[in-house]
């Protein structure tokens, strides 16, 4: 790897104070920094020794745990496919290779669209590139629908890092999700094609081929928003996920497997996870108990596996910099999130989805809860003071 | 009542290169130096001037907001060099060293008999004054204050710190005679913190006239802030004192027997030394012949007086700061690691578990001095959290910090810290922000405002 190392060193002036290419050195130092973590050494006058994780190895440690999601999402839009037309006997291969010929693109435009942006902002606005784009450059594919056009997918990918992120100062200063800000830009800008029954499965025939008898393409919540109760697929499909879907949402299993790793790893909050689940188990209990409607009438833990539920709880309600940053505020938040996201999926049938919507408000009302966490720390240290002088 | 303190949050970095239980005794260096540098928040005025003589004592300069502090000669010899550095400021006043040490003659007494008063003019006259430290701010007492209580941490528990049983065993009666004097200084308590779970040596166990309390727990449990702050926390307005064990012997000895005598047993620690093991030595002295004698290995290393988390760098030929008893050289990690965010990281230690290391999990590390990273803005949120046991946000004083809301800082409790509480912080942290450095902004900027 000398060469490389040698070539890099050669270049580097040119991207330096005074040189050439100066605008550029975000560009320059955001790949130099990629390929060699950088022989900085600590300051005399402070910690001399440094832990050795960074921001690179915490997001890539999250890309490693969104895996499971990607590539069943893979094998699921292939599956589903096929299922649909009715070709029977396709092999893991055959739904794994079909799925990535939709899956792959998406992906792909959100990375080069995203990266774009950010490169473009870190010059212009001379920062450096931060590495949180690795991780939502895969979350948005995750949460679009399979049959999302590519042009929406590069549209929302601008805009959720324009308007998500960069304008509040880029990764570490965002309100918002900026990878649901993404899917709430499509879903709101282009409601036709992110719900209804069109887009969750891809249903392109082949010359001779045909949709089997009685196909509908809305996903289980769709159909039971709109009463179809024996549409629902039973637990132990819609938690391994055979269900139409989002790419990455569907399987239950898949989230888990990546919640595993963030949580042994120690990057994803425990906090947040867990109550997410317990205020979502609650409140889908407690409608089961009503059970006024269709989607009320689902058992309390067969709601957790549907739709996005899991996967928002794993991936994108636990996002560091969206979410509540006091561990007390986590729990709260968390709990708030699941509660809400069933409501909403129980109340609103025009956003059966309500995982997404939950999570946005409680994005925004994070800094709410923080507040009063914080202010009762000050409260405490307050009256410590009247005792002490009294 | 005596206390025991369960500190549940924290971490242990073990290191390679511990002190050897030795204590070697070399022939006294040729220069040693006070550095007002050493003294925070210090404006110092020089009483002396190059080429003059002093004696173990004499005061060598003293505080221009406080005239009563004064800072003496470690050693008796002649004033070599005055060292400045931008804008005159001085950095190092430099003494060679007599031959044979002679000392300035002190009054002895028994601390007991004597009144706060006296207590207080003895220790400030002698130059011992200075040991004598505060919270808030981590800055030398200011005599006219009546603090709460008097705090002592029996042990530290930074990473290779010297052990202070071993060094403080058998000096009892200096020691004890310490405590009586630092307990006529207060109307509140004298805490003696010692480790629980370990046989503490009388020196600790049996100290009379002071509450002694246990505390356990991984690092930072040693940490004095920590300890201030669960048995008797600062609030506003209000002002403990602490000393370390080594310095309380040092006020132990002027009464005793008379002398400024600033020995001290010091521990050389760290990957890169051949032996590492004790010396004694004295607070200033040159650290040159004690370097090679414990010898240093091969490779670019870095000297460090004080520990891998609170230390300062020094020079191979420089000095030993004021307060410290340790010396820690580890190697520098200056070389770029090719895609080194991608590896397995087996050799690597994190607190997280995002490198294989976990699997090794009693390791003893030998760990360089790369950033391992870029800094960022704050991301990953809870992680200073579980290294920081106070009932303190740390993340939101920081910030609080950051934006100069004085109000704010005070309110998130800036009373109840210095850096060294944030060094644990400055470690884990995956954003690489210098917490100890913004501790200290905002320190000043209290210190400047109602100070």
């Amino acid at each position: 790897m000398k060469p490389l190392r040698r070539f890099l060193d050669n270049i580097k002036p040119s991207f330096e104070k005074g040189g050439k290419l100066e605008k550029f050195y975000p560009a320059f130092n955001a790949i130099e920094t990629f390929l060699y973590v950088p022989g900085d050494t600590t300051l005399p006058g402070s910690v001399h020794v440094r832990d050795a994780i960074d921001l690179k190895r915490t997001m890539i440690l999250v890309l490693l745990a969104m895996m499971p999601c990607l590539f069943f999402g893979m094998w699921n839009a292939g599956y589903q496919h096929y299922l649909s037309i009715g070709v029977a006997g396709t092999t893991l291969f055959d739904n794994l290779l079909f799925g990535a010929t939709k899956v792959v693109p998406i992906v792909i435009v959100s990375y080069v669209a995203g990266l774009s942006v950010e490169f473009l902002f870190a010059i212009i606005r001379k920062h450096q590139v931060n590495e949180g784009y690795l991780v939502t450059g895969s979350l948005i594919p995750l949460v679009m629908p399979v049959d999302v056009p590519l042009w929406m997918v590069a549209v929302a990918t601008i805009f959720a890092v324009v308007i998500g992120k960069e304008v509040f100062g880029g990764t570490g200063m965002n309100i918002l999700n900026p990878a649901l800000t993404a899917r709430a830009f499509l879903f709101f800008a282009y409601p036709t094609k992110m719900s209804g029954d069109e887009v969750w499965i891809n249903t392109s025939l082949a010359k001779g081929q045909q949709l089997v008898d009685g196909f509908s393409g809305a996903t289980p919540l769709g159909n039971a928003a709109a009463g179809f109760a024996d549409k629902i697929p039973d637990f132990s499909d819609s938690f391994f996920g055979f269900i139409p879907g989002s790419i990455g949402e569907t399987s239950t299993l898949a989230c888990l497997i990546g919640a595993a790793i963030l949580l042994y790893t120690g990057i994803g909050s425990w906090r947040i996870m867990l109550s997410v689940f317990i205020g979502g188990f609650l409140m889908a209990l407690i409608f089961n108990l009503i059970g006024a409607n269709t989607l009320m009438q689902i058992d309390p833990a067969h709601q957790l596996v549907l739709g996005g539920f899991a996967f928002g709880a794993v991936f994108m309600a636990t996002d560091p910099v969206t979410a509540a940053q006091t561990n007390k505020g986590k729990f709260i938040y968390g709990f708030l999130i699941g509660l809400l996201a069933i409501m909403i999926r129980v109340f609103n049938p025009a956003y059966p989805e309500g995982m997404m919507m939950a999570i946005l408000f409680m994005n925004v009302m994070a800094p709410l809860i923080d507040h009063y966490v914080i202010e009762a720390n000050i409260k405490r240290r307050m009256k410590r003071k009247k005792i002490s002088n009294e | 009542m005596a206390k025991h303190i369960k500190i549940n949050k924290g971490l242990n970095i073990k290191l390679i290169g511990e002190a050897g239980q030795l204590i070697e005794v070399l022939p006294l260096p040729e220069t040693f130096v006070l550095k007002p540098t050493d003294f925070k928040g210090l404006v110092p005025k020089l009483l002396i001037k190059e080429g003059d003589e002093v004696l173990t004592g004499t005061p060598l300069f003293y505080d221009n907001d406080n005239e009563t502090i004064k800072f003496c000669s470690p050693v008796s010899g002649e004033v070599v060099q005055i060292l400045r550095g931008e804008k005159r400021k001085i950095l190092e006043v430099k003494i060679l060293a007599d031959k044979e040490i002679r000392f300035l003659k002190f009054d002895r007494a028994a601390p007991k008999d004597l009144t706060r008063e006296t207590i207080i003019e003895r220790l400030l006259n002698s130059g011992v004054w200075p040991f004598i430290r505060q919270r808030p701010y981590g800055i030398v007492a200011n005599p006219a204050d009546n603090p709460k209580s008097v705090f002592i941490s029996a042990f530290d528990s930074n990473p290779l710190a010297p052990d202070l049983n071993f060094i403080m065993k058998d000096q009892d009666e200096d020691f004890q005679t310490g405590l009586d004097a630092l307990q006529r200084l207060t109307e509140g308590k004298v805490h003696l913190n010692i480790k629980s779970g370990i046989d503490n040596p009388s020196v600790f166990a049996d100290a009379k006239g002071v509450e002694v309390n246990q505390i356990s727990g991984p690092h930072p449990a040693g940490n004095v802030g920590v300890q201030i702050h669960h048995i008797d926390p600062v609030n506003k307005g209000e002002v403990v004192w602490y000393v370390q064990p080594q310095d309380v012997l040092v006020i132990g000895r002027l009464f005793n027997k008379g002398k400024f005598d600033l020995s001290k047993t010091i521990a050389v620690t760290g990957s890169m030394v051949n032996a590492p093991k004790y010396y004694q030595t004295i607070a200033g002295a040159s650290i040159k012949n004690i370097m090679a004698d414990a010898g240093l290995k091969e490779g670019v290393s870095r000297i460090i007086s004080g520990n891998i988390l609170t230390g300062k760098q020094i020079d191979s030929e420089g000095y030993l700061n004021f307060y410290d008893s340790q010396i820690t050289v580890i190697p520098e990690g200056d070389e770029p690691e090719f895609i080194g965010w991608l590896k397995p990281g087996l050799d690597k230690f994190s607190v997280s578990r995002a490198f294989f290391s976990w699997l090794m999990p009693g390791k003893k590390h030998d760990l360089d001095t790369n950033m391992h990273g870029e800094e960022r803005p704050f991301v990953m949120t809870g992680q200073y959290e579980k290294v920081f046991p106070m009932d303190i946000y740390p993340v939101q004083l920081l910030k609080s910090i950051l934006v100069e809301d004085l109000e704010l800082m005070e309110k998130l409790g800036i009373y109840e810290v210095i850096e060294e509480d944030f060094a644990l912080c400055e470690f884990v942290c995956t954003s690489k922000i210098e917490s100890q450095h913004i501790v200290s902004k905002g320190l000043e900027m209290i210190r400047k405002e109602f100070g």
